[in-house]
């Protein structure tokens, strides 16, 4: 038995995990995490975590499973480490992932070093990911598989870490819930970004950063076809929302190319400028503990939804370069590049499967 | 279990528990006027006169509510709208901004949706007002006050206020001065008629009786404006039938607090400050916050016998919490919050504490059933939760 600390965001995965943890004998204790000092100003209603409502529900939850429930203040590490660090990224022309920031600084970290120091072994959360053997596998769950925003942590965080859920499906981790019977066990998903109320995020960036007009430019002729407000309100393959008034002399379909932050500059051009037959990253972390021996075979994952690719990797001046098996699309400085080693890689159709584990995980810093 | 949260609500005694089962067996309301109804009428005037009796006030006096939070709600609310409407120049309320939620939130209510201003009265580093300072705040404009409130004894530090020479100083003026006695009953002498206020508010379940049984004293010169309407109960003060059981027990527990006041002060002091040597033992840097306790206030002590108000450097008193709860002792961080955020404490940083020092406390207080074994139990486990909290502290920081 080890002494846990059950992260509990009021929704249903985090209520069964901590379920878990007490049924596999732990001595445990719920603790949500208060993100914002006014609460009501992140998501309101009964889409994801930190309102007050989400308190209530994780407290109903620790209620029946008869452990103690606290609420920890963790506002000011969540708005430097998450909320700003994602405000500067944005600036500075790059995609970043909150959630996984959020695991990084504040969930296995913040919280964890203090969950430690305060005689905690472990903290428990309900991401879909299994650790065996102090390796970060896949949930079984492929649809809701969460090891791609764990795979920044370190071997040391997650030697002080436990998911519960990792051999579960959602309907069984629902059933779960019902069987217990948690309010929670109909609460729907969430999706967005927990400080963007409305799920608006240009709208939210616009209003933080404010208005920083640029010319949209034509890669191919190098016209200025368009005026923005805001190179931030762009993303690389995206098409909808250009608005742009003259079409193509092809004809053909448009896509964001590539963002200029220092001058403003949104490039746009036809689809098979988004290809990308090499991808390199840095701050690189092997979260087994293990450096495997470079160059190697690999799935990889460039997004936290899809974006999987089979490819080879290399580990050259401690940045990892990906050659995908074919060229890829809709990759962004900024976003996460995860590596996976298993069974089946020399297939070059090889999809994401339950046996793959996460072998280095690196910050996108460009493409080619 | 070590209950050391005796001033957020305190065990129910045995012959509370009693008296008001009895009474919870007997049909009436206290209106009716058959003979049921006037069985009922009698236990709540029978009860309206023991508790009149033991606070040093008259029965008429007496004005029965849901506890601490509407007395403090009437009072303030209800004598600053008929002080506006006699006079529509008396918008000022004075108040310290070391006062319990339930007066400051109706200040600032009064302040946001009808027009009140408010000139927030200073204290010192103990908490305590001043009656000069009572008296400067009055000086600017004594015309456009509408009402004067300080309370007897504060809830978090336990300073006692000079609360009959404050009421002086209003009445100078002819000003209306109400006093929060929800902390003071049982451990202070409080005597309505001596105090010299015109309205006090009170409790049970701060001394033994049931939660959501109060009483607000009011004078009957003291003009009142209704917060609740219907049917014209209490003086037509506060409408809503009386509910005859709480009211049994609310006087049981009022009378049993004033019997016992003088010895049970006498031990929690012994005891209080047994703790606070116990705890320097093991945690020497701990501050005690408030008055010492060592002087005299109106008759009584300048702080309450059942409070210790500890600062422990370097510690977040959320932590401390924890792992004293998980060693079985429960107390305080100071107020809770609805989302249970603990921000720190209005009345620490109103004495002039720093939100580092604000964060870093815990208040015990003792009460009826506390004992010697429940002062060994904290000395045992301060010393491992100082220790733990400290590193919790400082991992928190490496990540700031």
């Amino acid at each position: 038995m080890s002494r846990v600390l059950a992260a509990m965001s009021g929704g249903v995965d985090s209520a069964v995990a901590a379920a878990l943890a007490v049924e596999a004998g732990h001595e445990v204790t719920g603790v949500h995490m208060a993100l914002s000092r006014t609460p009501g100003t992140l998501r309101t209603g009964s889409r994801g975590c930190c309102t007050v409502e989400d308190a209530f529900d994780a407290r109903r939850v620790c209620d029946l499973l008869g452990i103690p429930y606290y609420v920890w203040d963790l506002s000011e590490d969540f708005l430097d480490d998450v909320v700003l660090d994602f405000l500067a990224e944005y600036a500075a022309g790059r995609t970043p992932n909150p959630c996984l920031r959020c695991n990084e600084k504040i969930k296995f970290a913040a919280l964890l070093d203090r969950a430690v120091a305060l005689g905690f072994d472990a903290v428990a959360t309900g991401h879909y990911a299994r650790l065996i053997d102090g390796t970060l596998y896949r949930g079984v769950d492929l649809a809701k598989d969460q090891s791609y925003v764990l795979a920044v942590l370190t071997s040391e965080q997650l030697a002080h870490s436990m998911f519960p859920l990792g051999g579960l499906t959602k309907p069984q981790v629902r059933e779960q819930a019902a069987r217990r019977g948690f309010a929670v066990a109909g609460k729907p998903d969430s999706y967005d970004i927990c400080f963007i109320p409305d799920g608006d995020t240009h709208g939210y960036l616009v209003d933080k950063l404010g208005s920083r007009p640029g010319p949209v430019v034509d890669v191919t002729t190098g016209e200025t076809l368009a005026e923005h407000d805001g190179f931030f309100a762009y993303t690389i393959g995206q098409r909808k929302g250009l608005r742009l008034e003259r079409p193509a002399p092809d004809g053909r379909p448009r896509y964001v190319l590539g963002i200029e932050p220092v001058t403003g500059t949104v490039t746009v051009g036809p689809a098979s400028g988004l290809d990308v037959r090499m991808v390199v990253a840095d701050r690189v972390v092997f979260p087994g503990g293990r450096r495997p021996d470079f160059p190697l075979r690999v799935q990889a994952q460039l997004r936290a939804h899809g974006g999987t690719v089979g490819g080879s990797a290399d580990l050259v001046d401690a940045t990892l370069r990906l050659s995908p098996d074919s060229p890829t699309r809709g990759v962004a400085p900024g976003q996460t590049l995860v590596l996976y080693g298993g069974a089946g890689l020399d297939e070059t159709a090889a999809g994401p499967s339950a046996d793959q584990f996460v072998i280095a995980a690196g910050t996108i810093v460009r493409t080619g | 279990m070590t209950y050391l949260d005796h001033a957020a609500t305190t065990p129910v005694l045995p012959a509370v528990i009693a008296a008001m089962s009895q009474a919870m067996t007997l049909t009436g309301n206290a209106s009716s006027l058959h003979t049921s109804g006037r069985a009922a009428r009698r236990r709540v005037e029978e009860s309206r006169e023991a508790i009149a009796a033991a606070l040093g006030a008259r029965p008429s006096e007496v004005v029965f509510t849901s506890g601490g939070t509407e007395s403090d709600n009437l009072a303030v609310a209800g004598i600053y709208r008929a002080r506006v409407a006699a006079d529509p120049r008396r918008t000022r309320i004075l108040a310290p901004a070391i006062e319990h939620h339930a007066v400051l939130d109706v200040i600032e209510h009064l302040v946001a949706a009808e027009g009140a201003a408010v000139t927030w009265l200073e204290v010192d580093d103990f908490g305590r007002v001043h009656a000069d300072t009572l008296a400067a705040a009055i000086a600017e404009n004594p015309a456009d006050v509408a009402l004067v409130t300080v309370m007897w004894a504060n809830n978090e530090v336990g300073t006692v206020n000079p609360v009959r020479e404050l009421a002086e100083v209003a009445h100078t003026h002819g000003l209306p001065f109400h006093t929060d006695a929800v902390q003071a009953l049982g451990q202070l002498p409080v005597d309505f008629t001596h105090c010299g206020a015109d309205a006090l508010t009170v409790t049970g379940h701060k001394v033994g009786g049931p939660t959501g049984a109060g009483l607000l004293l009011a004078r009957r010169d003291t003009p009142i404006t209704p917060v609740l309407f219907g049917g014209n109960q209490e003086r037509a003060i506060r409408s809503g039938t009386l509910d005859v059981a709480g009211i049994v027990g609310l006087a049981v527990a009022v009378q049993d607090a004033v019997d016992h006041r003088a010895e049970r002060a006498a031990s929690l002091a012994a005891l209080r400050d047994e703790l606070i040597r116990a705890v320097r033992v093991r945690v020497p840097d701990v501050a005690l916050t408030g008055d010492p306790g060592a002087g005299l206030m109106d008759g009584g002590p300048s702080r309450l016998p059942g409070n210790a108000h500890l600062r422990f450097p370097g510690c977040e008193g959320d932590s401390l919490l924890m792992l004293l709860d998980a060693a079985g002792i429960e107390c305080s961080t100071g107020s809770a919050c609805t989302a249970g955020v603990a921000r720190p404490s209005h009345v620490l940083l109103a004495m002039g504490l720093s939100e580092n020092a604000a964060r870093a406390s815990l208040r015990f207080s003792l009460g009826h059933t506390s004992t010697a074994s429940d002062v060994t139990a904290v000395a045992d486990a301060i010393g491992p939760a100082v220790q733990r909290s400290r590193r919790a502290a400082l991992a928190g920081a490496r990540w700031r």
